[in-house]
């Protein structure tokens, strides 16, 4: 090991000894600490808390400056950091320290604001920025259960909630399934090209004299166990009771973040491993994606809860996102889907925030009817709902469009017109259920009338979030030369 | 600059308004919105005066790159042919804002806002010279116009402003794909280019098919109308107007913009289908006009009929036609706002927009009555008014194309005057229907301002079209010109 390894890692090693630190010294030193609620502590959750947020703003910092024209490989390349690595983990730091501060409020009113949290929340992000720098099935495979099981116990924080437990259940379940089909398409590839090392199996894929029929095994279950974990159908099903049984804000650590962490995986594994088996992993790709786009667009007509809505709308804009993975080895649809889904939980963030901040004590704020009015009770956060839902939608001049632009153009480009229609068609379908949510929230009248609780920086980051989302789509050139930056390096190496 | 003044100005103005007003200033909101607005239209005013009717190029140019990776550029330019619509749009602005003055008493702010908002974005569909400019803004169009209808509408407005949406998404989606296939084909959104490149006859048909689907919706064209009369009798007063006299007019000037000189041979081929829907709308949609009970809903069809004349009149490639298109879409700008804003008089004060409701309103409102009278008139094309311009030249150079179509495009003036007419007669005219038509005030000064403000206008247009057309002829010579060359 040498010191250029540490180096390449310090900002993972300052995150995983922080909130080791936090876990070991925050309790100890609280007085009303009790053997039966052991990680309820008031006064240290506070500081906790305030130390978590300054480390992933400055987390988020340290990664976006990371960024290097030459990849650094670390630990005999277990370990990469190139550009689009930093971009990521940049980009879910951002997106944590975004929804630890929606859910403070939200988690104190249910009991929930305690230290364990905060750690967890940590330890996945851990686990998200090692899947993103993975560039060994080893690394990756340990990235990928690292913030898997911090977000299982997240899932079932709320204990006595019969929704939270049977969705940790089938989060447990199902996740241990997806991570049982990846290993096992990882233990095939490694039988078949004799490494674990992605340069490695690149390198042996593209020999002939391999057995083809273990590697088309091992892409069916790496590209099935993929499927898992973005959610993408006909592998969804979790995601919505997943989303709907999970307390908001753990909703949004599961929707946010993880999934910039869950692209860099599937970039890693099919482009930076798989790609001399291109015919092989795109017509599923495809059909996860042509699937994902019917049934998240269709089954989300149907929903009245705003998580599940939302749920669905997740599995058909993953949908969309992975219609970039279908040109060969081009680094424009790449750096679309990369901005896609970097935009997509920027968006997606602000939706989320919107249902925390409308929750109060004892109320929940998850059906479309507890959005009527919303213009009457705040125009201020209707404006911005609307923003958001807008951009879901794809409308211009939101961001949501500049990123469903950039994936219908690499779709023309590498000659799939009808993939492009089919993706329209589904946002059609998709526009329906994004404009009732604006219809609630303006047209209909108001069914709550308690005021809008919220603190003043929430208030401010919703509105920072909302605005980037207007903005990011008026400008998006910046944004966009940065996805395709990072991606020409990486790809260059 | 001027270009970029029109559309940033209102929207700028907009977004102030938004976020300064609320509904405990109202007085500061409208005044503040009334400012705005005549701004907004003098920005647009030196267009009038520096425009050089001499050229067919592009004038008040700007572009600035936009989106790098893809050479998206902030592209404006006008010509003959879109140089009228954006003082038009302004001017509407205008209108609508001083109708609102006292009607809307609800979330002013927004809807003043939201007013000015979309016509910055019309007034950018209209400058755009790059093609995914243009989609964004035509599609930023949706928003405003969507919570307009569904805010401020009628009873069924959640369904009217869902259908307008879904409809109009529906086809300018496909548009999208036309375009990033153009961008494809050329590696540019130029517009300008676009009109250069070579095109098969298949990639040709697909391109118009994809264009047509989102401009025959927005037009509309039978049989893809049917959103426009829910649309219109939901929306409020200023909603139906800018919906008639401006949206209406971007789905045809995207016709001219686009179909005919990017795709000049599948427009030639598919031109009889064309013209026959357009005669479908005119003379089909004429008689249904005439069996509305609902006043809206019959300017509604009626707009659709005329808007039916407009189409009729692209696609006989013949300058007189094209050009006597282009003015009844600006006269049917001044008409169908007029239109609209006397139904908003009558529904203010009696809540009812059914025929049946009315009779003898000239008792008891003879100011109104005039000018109501002669909007219709000009509604069914009378000489001296803008009407007549535009379908006499239309239905002339239909003539010249085929006689039979002639024939067939001039039963339009006869169904225009029956649903006209008899709609004027069974409400103005006659003995005083019931008390409340007896109750009834006759308009104000402000009222009074808009209607003469229109009248001055329609009645200038068809006496002197000559500065209109002087604008648009070499513009429509020289896309004429171009369309007559094949691509293939």
């Amino acid at each position: 090991m040498q010191s250029i390894d540490l180096i390449a890692m310090l900002p993972e090693l300052v995150l995983l000894t922080v909130a080791c630190l936090l876990l070991m010294t925050v309790f100890m030193n609280e007085p009303q600490a009790s053997d039966e609620d052991i990680f309820y502590a008031p006064r240290g959750t506070e500081l906790a808390y305030k130390i978590s947020l300054a480390l992933l703003l400055g987390l988020s910092f340290a990664f976006g400056l990371q960024a290097v024209d030459q990849p650094v490989h670390a630990f005999n390349n277990l370990f990469v950091v190139d550009a689009l690595s930093s971009i990521l983990k940049s980009v879910a730091c951002l997106a944590v320290f975004v929804t630890l501060v929606y859910s403070k409020q939200y988690l104190i009113d249910r009991g929930l604001f305690r230290v364990d949290f905060i750690v967890l929340t940590l330890l996945a992000l851990m686990g998200q920025c090692v899947m993103i720098s993975g560039s060994n099935l080893l690394t990756l495979y340990l990235g990928l259960e690292l913030l898997a099981l911090p977000t299982y116990a997240l899932v079932a924080m709320k204990r006595d909630s019969a929704l939270g437990t049977e969705a940790a259940m089938k989060y447990f379940i199902l996740g241990a399934l997806a991570s049982g089909f990846l290993l096992y398409g990882m233990s095939m590839l490694y039988g078949a090209t004799g490494s674990l090392d992605l340069d490695e199996i690149l390198k042996a894929v593209g020999d002939q004299r391999i057995n083809r029929l273990v590697l088309a095994f091992a892409v069916v279950f790496i590209v099935s166990g993929l499927a898992f974990k973005l959610g993408v159908a006909p592998f969804h099903m979790w995601v919505p009771d997943v989303y709907q049984g999970a307390p908001t804000a753990v909703t949004l650590m599961i929707a946010g973040a993880p999934k910039v962490a869950a692209f860099a995986l599937l970039f890693r594994l099919l482009v930076g491993g798989l790609l001399p088996l291109t015919q092989d992993w795109q017509p599923m790709i495809m059909i996860l994606a042509v699937m994902s786009l019917v049934i998240g667009n269709l089954t989300a007509i149907a929903q009245t809860n705003l998580k599940r809505m939302l749920a669905y709308s997740t599995i058909s804009h993953m949908g969309f996102m992975i219609l970039g993975m279908l040109s060969i080895f081009d680094e424009h649809a790449y750096s679309a889907a990369l901005f896609y889904a970097v935009t997509y939980v920027l968006t997606t963030l602000g939706s989320f925030g919107l249902l925390m901040i409308l929750s109060r004590k004892g109320y929940e704020c998850e059906t479309l009817d507890d959005l009527k009015g919303l213009n009457r009770r705040h125009p201020w956060m209707a404006f911005i709902g609307l923003i958001l839902m807008f951009s879901l939608a794809g409308i211009p001049p939101t961001v949501g469009f500049a990123a469903k632009l950039s994936i219908l153009e690499a779709l023309i480009d590498s000659e799939h017109l009808y993939l492009a229609i089919i993706a329209v068609m589904a946002s059609l379908v998709g526009a329906f259920y994004y404009l009732r949510v604006v219809k609630c929230m303006y047209f209909d009248e108001p069914i709550q009338t308690a005021p809008i609780e919220g603190g003043l920086v929430v208030k401010t980051i919703f509105t920072l979030n909302g605005l980037f989302v207007l903005l990011c789509g008026i400008f998006p050139a910046t944004l966009m030369a940065l996805c395709l930056s990072a991606m020409s390096t990486t790809l260059l190496s | 600059m001027i270009l970029s003044y029109s559309i940033w100005l209102p929207i700028i103005f907009g977004l102030i308004i938004l976020f300064t007003g609320s509904d405990n200033s109202k007085g500061y909101v409208r005044i503040m919105a009334l400012i705005a607005s005549l701004i907004s239209f003098a920005a647009t005013l030196p267009l009038v005066t520096g425009f050089d009717t001499s050229t067919a190029a592009m004038q008040f140019v700007e572009q600035v790159s936009w989106v790098p990776r893809y050479d998206i550029n902030y592209f404006l330019g006008v010509d003959g042919i879109s140089m009228w619509f954006v003082v038009l749009t302004a001017f509407i602005t205008v209108i609508v804002v001083v109708a609102a003055w006292e009607v809307i008493t609800v979330n002013v702010s927004q809807y003043m806002a939201a007013f000015l908002i979309l016509s910055g974005l019309m007034i950018g569909v209209f400058s755009s010279l790059d093609g995914l400019l243009f989609y964004v803004f035509f599609e930023a169009t949706l928003i405003p116009m969507y919570i307009i209808i569904g805010v401020w509408g009628g009873p069924n407005r959640v369904y009217a402003a869902f259908k307008f949406f879904l409809y109009t998404l529906l086809g300018s989606l496909l548009t999208l794909v036309a375009i990033l296939y153009l961008y494809n084909v050329t590696d540019t959104f130029n517009i300008l280019t676009w009109h250069k490149a070579k095109l098969d006859i298949v990639e040709q048909v697909l391109i118009f098919g994809a264009f047509f689907m989102a401009f025959a919706v927005k037009v509309p064209m039978w049989p893809v109308h049917t959103w426009l009369p829910d649309a219109h009798v939901e929306a409020p007063t200023g909603g139906s107007v800018v919906l008639a006299a401006i949206m209406l007019k971007l789905g045809a000037y995207g016709f001219l913009r686009f179909s005919l000189p990017i795709a000049p041979d599948a427009s030639q081929y598919l031109a009889p289908a064309v013209i026959a829907l357009s005669l479908v709308a005119v003379i089909y949609i004429g008689l249904v006009a005439l069996v509305q009970a609902d006043m809206k809903k019959l300017v509604a069809y009626s707009s659709i009929a005329h808007m039916g004349f407009v189409t009729l009149g692209f696609f006989i490639f013949n300058p007189m036609g094209v050009e006597g298109a282009i003015v009844q879409m600006i006269s049917h700008g001044f008409i169908s706002a007029a239109m609209f804003l006397s139904i908003g008089v009558l529904y203010d004060r009696m809540h009812s927009r059914q025929i049946a409701d009315y009779g003898g309103v000239v008792n008891t409102m003879p100011k109104f009555t005039a000018f109501a009278v002669l909007f219709a008139m000009a509604n069914c094309g009378l000489p001296a008014t803008s009407g007549f311009v535009g379908e006499f030249m239309v239905i002339l150079a239909a003539v010249d194309y085929d006689f039979l179509i002639g024939i067939l495009a001039a039963t339009a003036l006869i169904l225009g005057a029956a649903y006209s007419l008899w709609m004027t007669k069974r409400v103005f005219f006659g003995d005083v229907g019931n008390q409340h038509v007896a109750e009834l005030t006759d308009i104000n000064a402000r009222e009074f301002l808009i209607m003469s403000v229109l009248a001055i206008f329609t009645i200038g247009m068809g006496v002197y079209p000559k500065p209109f057309t002087d604008v648009m002829h070499v513009s429509v010579i020289e896309l004429l010109k171009h369309v007559a060359v094949s691509k293939l």
